[in-house]
């Protein structure tokens, strides 16, 4: 790729940049496809259920089968609704979640856009996703989807600020923004952040569940209380694409810790970097991906008053100890 | 160096392109194999079998304007913070004493809010 990025741009290298893209989404979309196939089979089996079963061998092709039937279901948009609003949010909701992926590394030379300021973009990118459920809350003129909209957008922009400071410690390390120049660094030190930034780690972990909406942190959906929040009025396909940008942001959140916390495709000892980066990419996302899950299968719901008081107060001031411990560490040492 | 620049964001150009194609590509589609038969009822909001009474564009808790200013606040502190985490290797002590006393401020205004029961979620 990085070839093709020091070429002018011509008609081949332009159609290679959009062929990867491309290819890259469908990757993503079977992703997406499986993981909740797996998340379905590993609630079951901790549950001591066995999960989906009769669709194709194994159940393989239940999610396909999902699919399907949500893109044969009639469209309803409520009369009460503002439609131009109402069509426009699922769409916000999900672009975010593709683009970020545009500078996410995941090996050396398998990378797309190499940007200096990877991260801010990341951050700056993935905002986006509260106004597309806010829009979507709003729209619908229903008092379910505006309660769950504004705690939604409350819950996201409360945990977003923790997330964006615990990764200061990472950048004050590297001195880039860079996602590349972040894990060659973690090479050059031979050890990956979360051992030196093991706070900032912990902080990334809890903030990043809360922004995904995960288990312990669902509130948003919370179907029991808000008749599953933001996007009770949508339907059939529309709301496929709110499922979708969920699952393409855990993909997006598994790559993103793995580069910045956990060395993204460096083998955990040297003797073992015969085997290619990205077996040990794929490695680490998994391992993250199945935490998420397993969670879900573990911890009860926060309540909304616990939820907003740690995000502020105590992650919010952990996040800022652990940028003056690494800035003065790095001073001293 | 200008062409690896104009790739990069062409890239990105590329794949925001690609993310709002999918879904409206996704739903023409669906257009022309779903059903579509919107009836009086239907079309009704939803409100758990209830008949809905009135909008629900309604004046709303102030408590989440108040933590949107807060996070307005603290996310321009990160605008500040990322470039001097950048820089930080080159601007040596100077630059952490500065950014100790900017935080500092701004700590006082979370301990204000916190004293003021603001954080707090009733």
């Amino acid at each position: 790729m990085g070839a093709y990025l020091e070429q002018s741009l011509g008609w081949q290298n332009g159609f290679i940049f959009v062929l990867s893209a491309v290819i890259l989404l469908a990757i993503v979309l079977g992703f997406v496809t499986y993981s909740i196939y797996f998340q379905r089979k590993i609630l079951g089996w901790m549950q001591l259920r066995i999960g989906p079963n009769r669709v194709g061998p194994f159940g393989l092709l239940q999610t396909v089968a999902d699919v399907l039937k949500l893109l044969l279901k009639e469209d309803i948009i409520p009369k009460a609704a503002d439609k131009p609003l109402f069509i426009l949010a699922p769409v916000l909701a999900f672009m975010p979640a593709f683009a970020v992926l545009a500078v996410m590394p995941f090996t050396e030379s398998l990378h797309f856009a190499d940007l200096g300021v990877g991260l801010l973009y990341y951050i700056a990118i993935s905002g986006i996703t509260v106004l597309g459920v806010v829009t979507g809350g709003w729209a619908s003129n229903n008092k379910w989807a505006l309660i769950g909209a504004m705690r939604s957008a409350a819950q996201m922009i409360s945990y977003e600020i923790p997330l964006v400071l615990s990764v200061v410690g990472v950048i004050l390390m590297t001195g880039s923004l860079n996602l590349i120049d972040i894990v060659e660094k973690q090479k050059e030190m031979g050890m990956w952040f979360f051992i030196p930034q093991f706070l900032g780690f912990v902080i990334f972990i809890i903030a990043q569940l809360a922004e995904l909406s995960r288990t312990p942190f669902d509130l948003t959906e919370a179907e029991s209380e808000l008749i599953s929040g933001y996007h009770v009025e949508y339907s059939g396909f529309r709301w496929a694409f709110f499922m979708l940008a969920e699952y393409v942001y855990i993909f997006a959140m598994a790559s993103l810790t793995t580069v910045l916390f956990l060395g993204g495709w460096l083998p955990p000892f040297e003797f073992l970097g015969f085997i290619p980066g990205i077996v040990w990419f794929a490695i680490k996302f998994c391992a993250i991906v199945f935490f998420i899950f397993w969670l879900q299968a573990t911890f009860p719901r926060m309540r909304v008053d616990q939820l907003m008081q740690m995000g502020w107060k105590v992650l919010l001031p952990l996040a800022l100890v652990n940028i003056l411990i690494t800035a003065v560490l790095k001073t001293v040492l | 160096m200008a062409t690896v620049y104009m790739n990069n964001y062409l890239i990105v150009a590329i794949f925001l392109f690609l993310g709002i194609l999918l879904p409206v590509g996704a739903l023409t589609l669906a257009r022309f194999l779903r059903p579509s038969n919107p009836t009086e009822e239907k079309r009704k909001t939803y409100e758990s079998g209830v008949e809905p009474v009135g909008s629900s564009w309604v004046q709303f808790n102030v408590k989440y304007y108040i933590f949107a200013l807060l996070f307005v606040v603290f996310d321009v502190e990160t605008v500040f913070l990322y470039p001097w985490a950048v820089a930080y290797d080159s601007l040596g002590l100077f630059a952490l004493v500065e950014m100790v006393i900017f935080i500092v401020l701004l700590v006082i205004g979370l301990i204000y809010a916190w004293k003021k029961k603001v954080l707090e979620w009733n």
